[in-house]
Formats: C-alpha cells, sequence, structure tokens
C-alpha cells in the first residue's frame, strides 16, 4: 500500500466525510437549521411581495437553500475540532491537508445536495416542475461544491472559538443573498448591485436555478456555469493553502 | 554502519530542530536519534519545549529550522510516510466523544489505510487488552478520564505503528489505568515497538526507559540511560552493608576504593568512587573472615536528584 497515492488519499478522505456526516450533520437541528433560515427568509419575502411569481419564489428559495446549508457546518468543522483537540489527531494521521479539507467539503457537499432535494419537492407539491432537471441537477451539484469550498475558506482564520467564525460567516453570507438576485433579479438592481452580483457566486447559481425553473436568465448558461467552476476552483486552492498556512496556529 | 546507514535505521533522527513563537524560543536546535527498538525519555519542566518537539517529530507543527526523519521519511517533506509508520498519544484525549469507542477505532483504521476485517480483529483485541470491550457500543463522552486515555491508546494502536509517541500518557490517571498502559507500553517494546515517551513524571522514566533526554528551556541538557545519569551526577556513592557478628568500620576504611567508613546502628556506611571495587572488596572481607552478609545495599541518586541537579533547579 503506498499511503500517498491519490487511490488511498481519496478513501482517507471519505472516512473524513462519514466522521463529519455523523458527528456534525446528521443532527436534528443542523438539518432543520438548514431548511428553515432560508424558508423563513422565502417566506418573509413571499408575503411581502404576493404578486411574484411562484416559479421565481422557489428558485430563489431553492438557491438560498443550497446557498445556507452548505455554508452552514463547514465553516465551523476545523474551529469546533481544534477546541477538542481532535483536529491535533487527524493532523497526526497520516493524511495530507488536501485530504483534510476534501473530506470537510465532500460531507457539506452532500449535506447541501440532500437538502436541496426538499425546495424542489415543495415546488412540485404546488405544481412547480423544473423545466430543465438535469441541468438543474448539475447546477446544484456544481453550486454545492462551490459554496462548500467557500465554507471551508471561511473557516481559515486561526481561531479556535466557532463563534468567531459564525461572526465572519454570517457578516459574509446574508449580504450575498441580496446582491445576488435572489430576492431581486440582477436586471433591477442598480449598477453598483449589479457589479457586486457579478462577484457573487450565488448570483450564477439563482440564474441557473431560474433557467431551469421558469426559463428566463440574465447571463447565458455556459457563463454561468464557468463562473461557479472557476470560483469552485479558486476557493477550493485557498482553502487548502490557508488552511496549510494557519492550522499549526490552532493546536 | 555509514551516516545515511544509521539515518535510515534510526526510528527518529533529529538535526537542529527549531521552533520559536513570536520572541519565544521553544526548541532551540536540538538533535538526537532514538534508535530502533529503544523506549527514549523526553524529560522536562513545564515549558521546556517536549510538546512543542514532539509535535513537530508527528508532523502536526511545522519546524522554523532544521529537520526530522522518522525511519528515514523526512517529517516535512514525506510527511504521510512519516506519518503511516506512527501511532501518536497526545497529552489530551482527544477522541470523537459524539461517537462510540468502536467508530473512534474504525475511523483510524479507516485513516491509516488498514483492511475492515484486520481493523475489526485489532480493535476487539485492543479493546479487550485495555478493560474496554464492554463499553465499546458506548459513546466517549461518558468515559472517565483514565478510560478516555486507554482508548487513545488503542486508536494510536490500531494500525500497529513501528513508533509510538506518547506525550504524558499516564498524567493525572488512577493506578489502575497507568498500570494498564504502562503494561501495555512494556510489551509493546518486548516485540520491538519503539516509543518516544514524553514525561515530567520521574519514576515512569527511571522504570520505562532505555535512554532519556533532559530538555530545558529548548535545549537538550543531556542524553544517557536512567542509571549513568543517575550516576553520573555524584562523584562518591554510598554502600550499606551489615554483618554477623557485627564489625568495626576501621576494618574496611583501608580497602581500595572506600574513602570513608563509619558504623550507623548495626550496618556499616561506606562511601566511595568505585561501586564495583567496594562490593568486591566487602564480599571478600566478609568470606575471609567468615562474616555472614546480612544486608548489602548501593544508595544511588534518583532519577529525581539527577533532573534537578541537571536542570539546575535544586539551586533555584
Amino acid at each position: 500500500m503506498n499511503p500517498e497515492s491519490i487511490i488511498e488519499q481519496a478513501k482517507r478522505a471519505f472516512a473524513i466525510t462519514k466522521k463529519d456526516i455523523r458527528i456534525y450533520y446528521a443532527k436534528g437541528p443542523v438539518v432543520i437549521f438548514g431548511l428553515f433560515m432560508p424558508l423563513f427568509l422565502f417566506l418573509a419575502f413571499a408575503l411581502g411581495n404576493r404578486n411574484l411569481p411562484m416559479p421565481f419564489l422557489l428558485s430563489g428559495l431553492l438557491a438560498m437553500t443550497v446557498f445556507f446549508t452548505a455554508t452552514a457546518v463547514s465553516p465551523v468543522i476545523q474551529p469546533w475540532e481544534a477546541q477538542a483537540r481532535t483536529l491535533e489527531r487527524l493532523i497526526a494521521c497520516p493524511v495530507t491537508m488536501k485530504t483534510l479539507i476534501a473530506g470537510d467539503m465532500f460531507a457539506s457537499f452532500l449535506f447541501a445536495v440532500g437538502i436541496a432535494i426538499v425546495p424542489i419537492m415543495i415546488g412540485v407539491l404546488v405544481g412547480v416542475v423544473p423545466l430543465y432537471p438535469l441541468l438543474l441537477a448539475a447546477g446544484i451539484i456544481l453550486a454545492s461544491f462551490c459554496f462548500s469550498a467557500l465554507g471551508l475558506l471561511l473557516s481559515t482564520p486561526a481561531t479556535n472559538v466557532p463563534s468567531n467564525i459564525m461572526m465572519l460567516s454570517s457578516l459574509l453570507k446574508f449580504p450575498l443573498i441580496f446582491i445576488s438576485g435572489v430576492f431581486i433579479p440582477v436586471e433591477q438592481l442598480p449598477f453598483a448591485g449589479q457589479v457586486l452580483a457579478i462577484c457573487s457566486p450565488l448570483t450564477y447559481f439563482t440564474d441557473i436555478a431560474r433557467y431551469c425553473i421558469m426559463g428566463t436568465n440574465s447571463f447565458p448558461l455556459s457563463v454561468n456555469f464557468a463562473a461557479l467552476a472557476v470560483f469552485s476552483i479558486i476557493f477550493a486552492l485557498l482553502a487548502i493553502r490557508l488552511h496549510a498556512r494557519t492550522v499549526s496556529r490552532r493546536i | 554502519m555509514s551516516e545515511a546507514d544509521s539515518y535510515q535505521e534510526d526510528a527518529i533522527h533529529a538535526t537542529d530542530l527549531r521552533k520559536t513563537f513570536s520572541d519565544i524560543v521553544a526548541v532551540d536546535s536540538i538533535s538526537f536519534t532514538v534508535r530502533r527498538g529503544e523506549i527514549f525519555g523526553f524529560l522536562g519542566p513545564n515549558g521546556a519545549g517536549k510538546t512543542t518537539t514532539a509535535r513537530m517529530l508527528t508532523g502536526v507543527m511545522q519546524p522554523d529550522g532544521g529537520s526530522a526523519a522518522i525511519f528515514g521519511h523526512d517529517i516535512v517533506h514525506a510527511p504521510v510516510r512519516a506519518k503511516q509508520r506512527c501511532g501518536v498519544v497526545p497529552e489530551t484525549a482527544n477522541a470523537y466523544t459524539d461517537i462510540s469507542a468502536w467508530q473512534n477505532l474504525m475511523l483510524m483504521g479507516e485513516l491509516y489505510g488498514v483492511p475492515k476485517h484486520y481493523a475489526e480483529e485489532r480493535a476487539k483485541t485492543l479493546l479487550t487488552a485495555l478493560g474496554l470491550i464492554e463499553r465499546k457500543d458506548q459513546k466517549v463522552q461518558g468515559f472517565s478520564k483514565g478510560m478516555k486515555q486507554r482508548l487513545i491508546l488503542a486508536m494510536a494502536l490500531l494500525h500497529k505503528p513501528e513508533l509510538l509517541f506518547l506525550d504524558e500518557p499516564t498524567s493525572g490517571l488512577d493506578v489502575q489505568s497507568t498500570h494498564l498502559i504502562t503494561g501495555m507500553l512494556r510489551e509493546l517494546n518486548r516485540n520491538g515497538t519503539t516509543i518516544f515517551l514524553t514525561t515530567h513524571n520521574m519514576e515512569e522514566a527511571n522504570r520505562l526507559c532505555d535512554r532519556v533526554a533532559i530538555i530545558q528551556k529548548g535545549r537538550i541538557v543531556t542524553i544517557d540511560s536512567p542509571e549513568r545519569l543517575k550516576m553520573a551526577i555524584e562523584r562518591l556513592h554510598t554502600i550499606e552493608v551489615s554483618f554477623d557478628p557485627a564489625r568495626s568500620a576501621d576494618d574496611l576504611i583501608t580497602f581500595p576504593g572506600i574513602e570513608s567508613a563509619r558504623r550507623e546502628g548495626d550496618k556499616l556506611v561506606i562511601t566511595t568512587e568505585d561501586v564495583d571495587s567496594a562490593i568486591h572488596a566487602i564480599t571478600t572481607f566478609g568470606r575471609e573472615h567468615n562474616l555472614k552478609i546480612e544486608m548489602l545495599r548501593t544508595l544511588s541518586p534518583t532519577l529525581d536528584e539527577a533532573f534537578l541537579r541537571l536542570t539546575g533547579a535544586d539551586s533555584a
């Protein structure tokens, strides 16, 4: 057995994923929080804008759900582990930082993809069936990967206090919701808002969801997928590099 | 054996290892080797740099300077290969408390690439040996400190490491857990496992270690066997002997190697620079005069005393 081989490291990353799911994700409050936060935001917005079409609202709900669930737990796993001293155990194991990040990211990815089924089912129940389901599935997969990588990037500051990371994470996540076309289409945003929207990865997934559910979009689909892919790569690489740099300060 | 061969053969080969935290030099260019199959103690007062050294050797922390190799694998440049051959028992028990002992062990098996059936067999053996088999399916959060520490040892041993790092493994544990752990360490060492033991428990180091390094303020003060360290700090050694019938101290004072002799109660107290010659002289004297030796013992400094002397703490 070569412990450095990609296959061996992938197996070990999957062990970390299973551990994360068992310890951090498969808990009622986490699942409920992942669903309730976007749902309440959605209801508040829907009640205030009763004339908006249901497909518009549901595509926004789907985008928010994937975004919130993918970034719900991943930013705080490493501070939690550092606080509980289990991070030291993981680092002492024969796994690379890439493996460690990949394991955490995959758990977050699976959680986001799993929870994304809920708003889609709600849509189906109220008669909103996706026009392009396969494209939507591809969008959800790419977006879940991208947002999970963002979650890991948010956890790079060398702190062992999860609430510090939660605060930082909320400071970034909530503004992104409002500039990413979730509630207001990008075209209707002021110029400054449109510039900001381009910088947000959530904008591109919202646009994919809107196209797949109601057939309208602000950007070409290829641009949406390419932007999400580029953001994913940048976030993942940055997360690996920064975690490698800061991890010893957590111990 | 060439230097390159020695590098490959040594379990640990540290060269000029250095670590600083801001302006504080935690480990100051230390060099040492740990040979295969030995129990190597790393002793020092709190804050001396023991844990930092262990963390650099286990790949948890990157050194700022120098290098370290585990069985020839550089811990910075080939960390996965180096770590694959080690087991680590950190100072603070760090099993996952939200899952069971069994799940913790299976996680370790997966992280070290141990085949599932082998990991299960090994986990059963280790949990039985460490008295945890009855609690294997319970969450670790309900475990006592001793049970957690025993579980951590089991987790470190699941993949049968050739080198085991232990940081204060019995600190604050009950007698039963301490006995179980030290017993298992001896057995592991008998079966060929090299052990790197960080401790400030002198008695533990004295009983377990083949060699000890004493570190203070980030620098290694000395490396030697516990017995030699104890001997090295005192020029004169004391021997107590009791004869039947009793003899005068003056009978022994002229013997070679004996510096002084005096009577204390029913025994003679002798000081000597050369314990071996003095004991030979005493037994010869007894035989020649038909004396029964009722008691003969050497009094050497304890490792505690050696430690205090070498670290300068006894003069503080």
